[in-house]
C-alpha cells in the first residue's frame, strides 16, 4: 500500500515537473509579450520595452530555455514571477483561489453527491420511469454547455426577480458592496452563490450520473450482489456495500481526467458569473500576453490536479483491498 | 461491418458474423437510435437548404427593423443591426458542425493511431505513449485551447478544429490501448505479427477493424464534444473570429441582452443543445447496441 502511493506520488510529482516546463513553453510559444507595447502614441521606446520585458523574464530575445531556466529558479525560491499588471503572479492566484474554492467545494460535492446517487438509483431501477427520464435529462444537459446553463438560470432569476419585485436572487459577481454587519454580508454572499452553485452542481451532476449508472449496472450484473444477499444481507446492505463501493473503483481510474473536468466546468462558471477566480486570470493573461501569469495558472492547475489525483488513489486503496497489496 | 470484412481477419472471428447481425438488429431497434439519427439527419438537411426557405440574406439588415422579437416575418427575431438571426443561426450552425465533423474523427484517428501502436508494440514505446497521454490529460484541455488561442485563432476555424482535436483525444486512447492489448494476444494477430507483417499494417488490418464499432462510436460522440468545446471557446471570444460567425460567436453577442431581447440567445442554444443531444442520442444507441450483456433484440 505504502509502496503504490510512494511509486504514484513519484510519478505525479516528475509528471507535475515536466508539465510545468511545458506550460511555460507554450505559454511563451503562444503569447506575445510585445503585443501590449503596440500602437501606442506616443510610441513606447525600444529600450523602456527592452527593460520592462528583462525585468519581467519574458523578453523574447533572450533565448526560450534561458527564460525558463531563470523562471524555474525563481519558483525554486517560491515565486512565479510578476504579472504585466504589477504584482506577484503567486500573491495574485492565492487571492484568486480563495474566490473560486468558495464556488467549487460546495458546487462538485453536491454536483458528485447527486450525480452518484441518480446514477445508482437509476441503475437499480433500470429502465423504469425513474431511469428514463435522469438518462435522458443527462443527455439534454451534456449537451448543453455549462455556460448556457449559467445563463438560463440568470433568465430566470432575472424573471423571478422582477415577479417578486424586488432583487432576491443576486448573480453578478460574488457579493455586493455596502452591506453592513454580518449577518448582512453572509447573507448577500449566501444569495450570490445561489446560482453559479446550482449551475456547477447540475452540469456535474449530469455527467457523474451517467458514469455511476454505467458502472453500477456492470458490478449488478456479476454475482456480487447476488452473494452478500444469499449471505444475508439485506437489499440495501448488498447494493450499498458490495455494489455501490466496486462500482466506486472505476471512477477513481479516471481521476486525473475526472478532475479536470470538474475544475473546467468551475472555470466557465465562475467566468459566466463574472467572478475574479482563475479562470478570469488565465484569460486576462492570456489577453494581456501575460507569460508569468499564464504560466503561473497552468503550473498551479497541474498541481493541483495531480494532488487531487493522489487523493483519488487514496481513496481508491480504501475502497479496493487489492490495491493495497 | 459486412461479414466479409470480419471474415478476412481469421479465423476466430468467425464467429463474429452473426453479433455484428444482431448488434445492427438491435441499434434498429432503439427508439433513441431513430430519435437521435432523424434529428440530426433534420438538423443538417435544415443547415444546408433552410437559407433558401427564408427571404432574408445573411448580409442585409432590414432598417425598419432593429432587435424585434420573432415574427412572420422574422421567425427568430433580429439583432441590434437588423440582421435576422434565422439565417445567422444557419450560419452559425454550419460552421458549428463543420468544425465538430473535421475535429472529432480527427480527434478519433488519433487515439486510434496512439493506442492501437501503444497497444500493440508495448514496451518502452508503450511506456512513452502512455506517459505522454498522462501528461496531457494533467493540464485540462479547455486550459490549453484557452492558452493556445492567440495561435489557433490565426489560421480561421480550421486550425481551430485541429487544435480541438489535437486536444481531445487522450482518454480514447487508453481505452483503444487496453483494446489492442487483449487483441494482441489473440491467435490472429499473433499469426500475422509472426509471419512478419509490419505493425502498421496490422494495426490497419487486424486492430482497427476489430475495434471499428469502438470507433464509430467515438467518432459520432467526439463530433457533439467538439461542437461544444468550438461554441465555449467563442463564447469567450477565444474561438471563431469575426467575420466568421458560429453556434459560439451567436450566443456570446445573444448574452448581455439575455434579459431584455432573450431571442438572440435561446434561438443559438435551442440549436445547440438539439444538435449535440441528438449526435450523442445516436452514440449511445449505437454503444447500446454493442454491449454483449444488453438487452437483446
Amino acid at each position: 500500500m505504502l509502496r503504490f502511493l510512494a511509486r504514484r506520488a513519484v510519478w505525479s510529482a516528475a509528471l507535475a515537473l515536466v508539465a510545468t516546463c511545458l506550460g511555460y513553453l507554450v505559454a511563451s510559444a503562444a503569447l506575445d509579450p510585445l503585443a501590449r507595447f503596440r500602437g501606442r502614441n506616443p510610441p513606447v521606446p525600444d529600450s523602456t520595452v527592452q527593460s520592462v520585458l528583462d525585468a519581467a523574464g519574458t523578453n523574447p530575445q533572450t533565448p526560450i530555455l534561458a527564460r525558463l531556466l531563470a523562471w524555474l529558479s525563481g519558483l525554486a525560491q517560491g515565486s512565479l514571477g510578476t504579472s504585466v499588471r504589477g504584482g506577484e503572479v503567486g500573491a495574485e492566484i492565492a487571492t484568486r483561489v480563495t474566490t473560486s474554492v468558495q464556488l467549487l467545494l460546495v458546487g462538485a460535492l453536491l454536483g458528485v453527491g447527486i450525480g452518484v446517487a441518480v446514477g445508482v438509483a437509476g441503475a437499480v431501477r433500470q429502465h423504469r420511469w425513474f431511469d428514463r427520464v435522469t438518462t435522458q435529462g443527462s443527455f439534454v444537459v451534456l449537451a448543453t454547455p455549462p455556460f448556457v446553463v449559467a445563463v438560463l438560470l440568470m433568465l430566470a432569476a432575472t424573471r423571478f426577480n422582477d415577479a417578486v419585485g424586488r432583487p432576491v436572487i443576486r448573480f453578478t459577481g460574488p457579493y455586493t458592496v455596502g452591506h453592513e454587519g454580518w449577518w448582512a454580508q453572509t447573507m448577500d454572499r449566501a444569495s450570490h452563490l445561489l446560482l453559479p452553485t446550482l449551475a456547477l452542481a447540475i452540469v456535474l451532476a449530469a455527467s457523474f450520473s451517467r458514469y455511476q449508472r454505467a458502472m453500477t449496472l456492470d458490478v449488478l450484473s456479476t454475482d456480487l450482489v447476488r452473494g452478500a444477499r444469499a449471505r444475508g444481507h439485506t437489499r440495501r446492505s448488498a447494493l450499498l456495500r458490495h455494489g455501490v463501493r466496486v462500482a466506486l473503483i472505476p471512477m477513481s481510474t479516471y481521476a486525473v481526467y475526472t478532475v479536470g473536468m470538474v475544475l473546467t466546468g468551475a472555470m466557465v462558471i465562475e467566468l459566466t458569473f463574472s467572478w475574479h477566480g482563475m479562470g478570469e486570470y488565465l484569460l486576462t493573461a492570456v489577453r494581456d500576453g501575460d507569460v508569468n501569469a499564464a504560466a503561473g495558472t497552468v503550473a498551479f492547475t497541474a498541481v493541483l490536479v495531480l494532488a487531487l489525483g493522489l487523493v483519488a488513489d487514496l481513496v481508491h486503496a480504501w475502497l479496493d483491498p487489492r490495491v493495497r497489496l | 461491418m459486412t461479414g466479409r470484412v470480419r471474415g478476412r481477419t481469421g479465423a476466430d472471428d468467425v464467429d463474429l458474423r452473426r453479433p455484428s447481425a444482431r448488434v445492427v438488429r438491435r441499434v434498429v431497434r432503439d427508439p433513441q437510435a431513430w430519435v437521435g439519427g432523424v434529428v440530426l439527419l433534420l438538423v443538417v438537411v435544415w443547415a444546408l437548404v433552410g437559407p433558401w426557405l427564408r427571404p432574408w440574406d445573411t448580409t442585409y439588415a432590414d432598417v425598419t427593423a432593429f432587435g424585434v422579437p420573432p415574427s412572420p416575418e422574422h421567425w427568430f427575431g433580429t439583432n441590434d443591426i437588423g440582421q435576422d438571426l434565422y439565417q445567422q443561426v444557419l450560419v452559425g450552425l454550419r460552421k458549428s458542425l463543420m468544425i465538430g465533423l473535421v475535429a472529432g474523427p480527427l480527434a478519433t484517428l488519433v487515439a486510434a493511431v496512439v493506442g492501437a501502436v501503444a497497444g500493440l508494440v508495448g514496451g518502452w514505446v508503450d511506456r512513452l505513449l502512455l506517459a505522454g497521454v498522462d501528461l496531457m490529460l494533467v493540464i485540462p484541455s479547455l486550459f490549453l485551447l484557452i492558452l493556445l488561442s492567440p495561435v489557433l485563432t490565426r489560421g480561421g476555424w480550421p486550425t481551430l478544429a485541429v487544435g480541438i482535436a489535437l486536444l481531445s483525444w487522450m482518454v480514447v486512447a487508453r481505452v483503444v490501448r487496453a483494446q489492442t492489448r487483449t487483441l494482441r494476444e489473440r491467435g490472429f494477430v499473433r499469426a500475422a505479427r509472426f509471419s512478419g507483417a509490419s505493425t502498421w499494417r496490422v494495426v490497419r488490418r487486424h486492430v482497427w477493424p476489430n475495434l471499428a464499432s469502438l470507433l464509430v462510436i467515438d467518432a459520432t460522440v467526439a463530433v457533439g464534444a467538439a461542437v461544444l468545446a468550438e461554441a465555449t471557446l467563442s463564447y469567450f471570444g477565444l474561438g471563431v473570429q469575426v467575420p466568421d460567425v458560429s453556434l459560439g460567436t451567436l450566443l456570446a453577442s445573444g448574452s448581455p441582452s439575455v434579459a431584455t431581447r432573450p431571442w438572440l440567445f435561446v434561438f443559438p442554444a435551442a440549436v445547440l443543445v438539439v444538435t449535440v443531444t441528438a449526435v450523442s442520442l445516436l452514440g449511445s444507441a449505437l454503444r447500446d447496441g454493442l454491449d454483449p450483456g444488453g438487452p437483446d433484440a
